[in-house]
């Protein structure tokens, strides 16, 4: 603690309640919209949430979704979501929001109530130790011991979650400090000094010079890019140093958008389920440059088989991102962002660096890879004589009827790999999905929170009917608060990726991943008031879909049968394959 | 290979379980672990051993770094630098053993802090090789209790970890 606020007795200064402090606070962060759910330990702060108008609040139907609300809003807009639940149940329940914002970077700021001071210890009613159960989840988390601590806590909070590499960071708060008999003046600190804490504002030039080289001299280059390049706003560096070099681009599930998914630069995702010509070429290449991406093990596939060829460029804001699972030769610490600019100025005129042999050896490399990628990976095999729906025709309909200008949040599973794979994004923070953990459950409460954000665009949530069901509470919040978010779900009747599993390594035993008792979905919709939406005929499915699109101010459910057998390729050949083995199809691999 | 973490972290509730925390969580091990506060009664200084790779080390110490309670951090197995443990340890030491103990005891350097009729307690201080070698030295059955501080240690020279 570098800075005391709030011990100052200046009478000059506003009274308030602890209440008071941290929801004015909250105001001064620029905070929107707070995501939450009322309970024991919050009433104080609910009751000075009640008596102000300029931050809305949304009530869930289940903490998780409050923190997943919040996490749409956070990666949709680059700012901050912010979370309010009361003690013990309220605060484990958002325990798998918070550790989605955290495997993935996303600023969150999670307030939970905690039983009084005293009580703190003795197992009381709704009491847990929400510091102590999210510690292995959050950047970092405060216990408040004192009201006047609130404001430089908050403000601490809001900095920590947002600077560096970001992440959710938990604020405990007893319901003593928050007491409204008990008055403290009001100051907000401008700024917060955290003496450990300092992250890097820019990448050292002597290593970008180095990688610079290296990337003029390359002769199969290739540039990977993740999560980094849209938590860190770095598109545009990225765009102006792939266009410069004229070298093929590849993204994680995470970066998807951070560069433009249609250019031909753009080989597709790469991966477990990555496309053969990303995969292949990554296989291949002499000179990887990884941006903003930690080399994740569904990524990798062998690590000890990966990128045999390559010399490494790993750029990442955090320390221990860089050389965690795979060696890299030239580390750069730094901000995705301002290091791919300073690439980019350092490529002005690079041209004469090049060698003409340099030229032919990335001219021959494109021609492999268009050979690749003449190979067609992603082709939908749609039997001859049969109107059933292919779960890849819904994205590609989706992706036609929204003209490929929609914020597209998915749940995980098979739809999330097919919406990943045939929705192309052109723009950061259009596709929101829970990749590092995995949270189904998911998408749907992340749409909301997009909506919540840009109450004009079109929000789609591609989902399964598993996936579905583990928030479909929400239906009743987006009754609430008119949230006209899509729903596809993409319906085969079964947890699909674990039934593909099953199929591919448990020669076919579905051991529990099917569903035997679904809900008409469209009634169960049309009971909290919304539109449903049935189909099973591909020859309707791009109507329907249209309609759907066409209710701007409805929620629409649009549940569509799909084929129960489709399996996602390509696939990762697994375990001790490489990044080039893959399988293609059922039985074909490369 | 055998590290030697020194770190100095904010003296503030919960910081402890977070250094601890991080190495359950990412199953690094603890071999010997020692904190206390320092003469700036905002930090505390907090020492480790653990047994680390090269790359594993390398991880562990920027995992460490990025906690926002740790302040600063060397691994003190890099250079020079000297380490030391106490073990008190109460021996059986009864007739004849009684002046052998003593005996062993002095060769160490130790001090027989405490005289019981039938036995000793012995405070030693040294690299943890020097406590496991008085450990050996003594008769098999004769230890009775053994506790050990954990290593702590100093670099070499002018070095200094601060702020």
């Amino acid at each position: 603690m570098t800075e005391q606020v709030g011990e100052n007795q200046d009478p000059e200064l506003e009274q308030m309640s602890g209440a008071e402090l941290l929801i004015r606070s909250l105001q001064e962060e620029g905070v929107e919209y707070l995501f939450g759910y009322p309970g024991g330990a919050v009433l104080h702060i609910y009751d000075a949430l009640f008596k102000q108008n300029q931050i809305k609040h949304f009530l869930v139907r289940h903490e998780q979704a409050a923190t997943h609300m919040a996490d749409g809003y956070a990666r949709s807009t680059g700012l901050t979501g912010t979370v309010l639940v009361t003690s013990g149940p309220g605060a484990t329940n958002a325990i798998t929001g918070i550790a989605t914002a955290y495997m993935d970077s996303i600023p969150m700021v999670v307030i939970s109530g905690q039983v009084q001071s005293h009580l703190i210890g003795t197992d009381s009613f709704q009491e847990t130790d929400m510091v102590g159960i999210s510690r292995p989840i959050v950047k970092h988390s405060f216990l408040v011991r004192q009201a006047s601590e609130i404001p430089t806590v908050i403000r601490k909070a809001f900095f920590l979650a947002s600077s560096g590499r970001p992440g959710p960071v938990v604020v405990d708060i007893p319901k003593d400090i928050t007491n409204p008999l008990e008055l403290f003046p009001f100051e907000y600190p401008e700024q917060v000094a955290i003496r450990s804490y300092s992250p890097s504002s820019r990448g050292h030039t002597g290593q970008i010079k180095k990688a610079v080289q290296l990337l003029l001299k390359a002769e199969r280059p290739m540039i990977y890019f993740g999560g980094g390049v849209i938590q860190g706003n770095a598109t545009e560096g990225l765009i102006e140093v792939a266009r410069k070099l004229g070298y093929p681009v590849t993204s994680t599930l995470m970066g998807l958008g951070g560069y433009p998914g249609t250019d031909p630069q753009f080989l597709g995702m790469l991966g477990m389920h990555g496309t053969l010509e990303a995969n292949s070429a990554m296989h291949n290449c002499d000179v990887l440059i990884a941006a903003g991406a930690r080399f994740d093990d569904r990524v990798t596939n062998t690590v000890a088989k990966f990128c045999p060829y390559a010399k490494i460029i790993q750029i990442d804001i955090d320390p221990t991102s860089i050389a965690k699972n795979v060696a890299v030769d030239i580390p750069i610490v730094g901000p995705v962002d301002t290091v791919l600019e300073e690439f980019s100025r350092m490529l002005e005129n690079s041209e004469a660096q090049r060698t003409p042999q340099q030229k032919e050896a990335v001219s021959d490399w494109w021609v492999q890879i268009e050979n690749w990628r003449k190979q067609n990976c992603l082709k939908v095999n749609r039997p001859a004589d049969s109107s059933i729906i292919k779960p890849q025709e819904v994205v590609q309909a989706l992706f036609k009827v929204t003209k490929g200008d929609a914020f597209v949040t998915s749940d995980v599973g098979q739809h999330q790999m097919f919406a990943a794979l045939y929705y192309p994004f052109d723009l950061p923070r259009r596709w929101i999905n829970s990749g590092g953990l995995g949270t189904m459950g998911f998408g749907f409460p992340a749409a909301m929170g997009v909506q919540v954000a840009h109450p004009e665009a079109t929000v789609a949530c591609v989902t399964g009917e598993g996936s579905i069901q583990m928030n479909i509470q929400e239906l009743s919040t987006c009754s609430q608060y008119g949230l006209p978010v899509k729903i596809i779900n993409l319906n085969n009747g079964s947890l699909g990726m674990v039934k593909q599993w099953q199929d591919m390594q448990y020669e076919g035993r579905h051991s529990h991943s099917y569903m035997d008792s679904l809900p008409d979905f469209k009634q169960l919709v049309e009971s909290y008031g919304h539109v449903g939406f049935s189909v099973s005929k591909v020859e309707q499915l791009e109507d329907v879909l249209a309609e759907a699109f066409s209710l701007k101010d409805r929620l629409v459910f649009v549940d569509i049968l799909v084929d129960p057998e489709e399996h996602v390729y390509p696939m990762h050949v697994a375990p001790n394959g490489a990044m080039r083995d893959m399988w293609l199809a059922k039985g074909v691999r490369t | 290979m055998r590290r030697i973490v020194s770190l100095i972290l904010e003296n503030e509730a919960g910081s402890l379980s977070r250094v601890v925390g991080l190495f359950a969580q990412r199953n690094y091990n603890i071999e010997s672990l020692t904190v206390a506060v320092t003469e700036d009664p905002t930090l505390s200084r907090l020492t480790l051993t653990t047994n680390a790779s090269d790359s594993q080390i390398e991880q562990i110490t920027k995992q460490l770094n990025k906690l926002i309670e740790v302040v600063k951090l060397v691994d003190l197995t890099e250079g020079d630098h000297v380490e030391r443990e106490l073990m008190l340890i109460k021996i059986k030491a009864s007739g004849a053993q009684r002046a052998e103990v003593k005996r062993t005891v002095d060769i160490f350097r130790g001090q027989i802090v405490d005289v019981m009729p039938n036995s000793y307690l012995v405070q030693l201080i040294g690299t943890s090789e020097k406590l496991d070698a008085f450990l050996g030295a003594i008769a098999e059955g004769a230890i009775l209790e053994t506790v050990r501080s954990g290593v702590t240690g100093l670099a070499r020279g002018d070095k200094i970890l601060s702020l």
